[in-house]
């Protein structure tokens, strides 16, 4: 952001009046400071998420203490604890009722895999079923890994300029795609951010 | 099953049981409910009733004035398969309580594939409405004359009773039959 302008208007006090910067570059600006956060909590890690909401950690200080438990004010979907296939369309109608531009965490090792539930009711990784921006991992995370996951959903928003979320290729380029029976590992891809 | 060797002491306890009284004096010619103690309680009086016969005994159970069974504390199944000794592959479990006379009474009712089935006993205890529900979803066992039959912890389209022991811990590929959904997804 370039600060410049004329010093001489009415009532100002010396500093530059106005500040010229890309318009999209601003929008990511105002979005990675202001994620308003829906918390899906349904296991242990939810305490970790309410201990890094808490004043000890604090998400406040990253913009994302807004948190509402509806998905039509939030843009940040934290995924916190096992998710059994009953509760995929819920968590799939959540998803699709969020605005856009939207995110997801997914975190802790049971959102993320499964984690040591590997039985004939546990999704074995939400990403099987519905997009996945950023991957939290412990069993539980510690608030300062959570704070992390925070910190990189704000880095995809500025290396991506704040697309909108249908479009491909947004965020960090590193795309890496666990289902596909043809790359099984990370592969370098995606778009220009 | 077959209960351990009963001793003496064992055959007391049961025999002396009010509810066991009054089913061997109602009953005892109709059937054969080996009373017995279960194996891993003391003083937990079991006995096992056939299916075609459960209702009846169970309706006596709850309204005799000597038993007064008025409630079911517990309605749990069982599969037995592979279990040591075992000759029947499913039990359906009642745990009775009368707070009238604070005496309790264990109930087994053993069915088999390939259609097992037992009598509901909502009609006689409104609150085994769920159990039954929860019963027939993992194991199976279709209880006659529920009201209202459905699967009440996996969900609809799952085609499975998960608790049976010859199904697979990791499932039979429900966990992996879902739509996706991406991002362009609205």
């Amino acid at each position: 952001m370039e600060l410049t302008g004329p010093t001489g208007a009415p009532g100002h006090t010396g500093q530059p009046a106005y500040a010229l910067t890309r318009l999209d570059k601003l929008l990511a600006w105002a979005r990675r400071n202001s994620l308003w956060p829906l918390p899906y909590a349904t296991a242990c890690c939810g305490i970790e998420l309410m201990a890094t909401a808490a004043s000890r950690f604090d998400i406040a200080r990253f913009g994302a203490e807004a948190m509402r438990f509806t998905p039509r004010q939030c843009d940040l979907l934290v995924v916190a604890g096992r998710v059994t296939i009953k509760m995929m369309p819920v968590l799939q109608r959540i998803y699709t009722q969020m605005t856009e531009p939207k995110w997801v965490i997914s975190m802790g090792a049971c959102c993320s895999s499964g984690g040591e539930f590997d039985t004939y009711a546990v999704v074995q990784g939400i990403d099987q079923f519905m997009p996945v921006d950023v991957y939290v991992p412990g069993c539980p995370p510690c608030p300062e890994t959570l704070l992390e996951g925070f910190m990189t959903i704000q880095r995809i928003i500025n290396e991506g300029r704040a697309r909108p979320s249908h479009q491909r290729g947004r965020g960090l380029r590193i795309r890496v795609e666990p289902r596909s029976p043809s790359q099984s590992s990370a592969t370098e891809g995606g778009q220009e951010g | 099953m077959s209960e351990p060797p009963a001793d003496i002491a064992t055959e007391k306890v049961v025999a002396g049981h009010p509810a066991v009284r009054a089913l061997v004096e109602s009953f005892d010619q109709q059937f054969d409910f080996a009373p017995g103690l279960l194996k891993a309680g003391e003083n937990q009086v079991c006995v096992r009733v056939p299916p075609d016969r459960l209702l009846e005994v169970m309706t006596f159970l709850r309204h005799d004035a000597r038993c007064r069974f008025e409630q079911l504390s517990d309605l749990a199944g069982v599969d037995y398969l592979q279990f040591p000794g075992a000759t029947d592959r499913f039990a359906v479990v009642y745990g009775l309580v009368s707070l009238t006379h604070n005496h309790r009474l264990w109930v087994k009712c053993f069915v088999n594939d390939p259609d097992p089935k037992v009598p509901s006993v909502v009609a006689v205890w409104k609150g085994a409405d769920w159990p039954e529900r929860e019963v027939y979803d993992l194991f199976g066992i279709v209880f006659e004359g529920h009201p209202d039959l459905r699967r009440i912890l996996t969900w609809e389209g799952f085609g499975a009773h998960p608790l049976r022991k010859d199904y697979p811990l990791r499932g039979l590929g429900e966990r992996e039959s879902y739509p996706v959904i991406g991002r362009d997804h609205a």
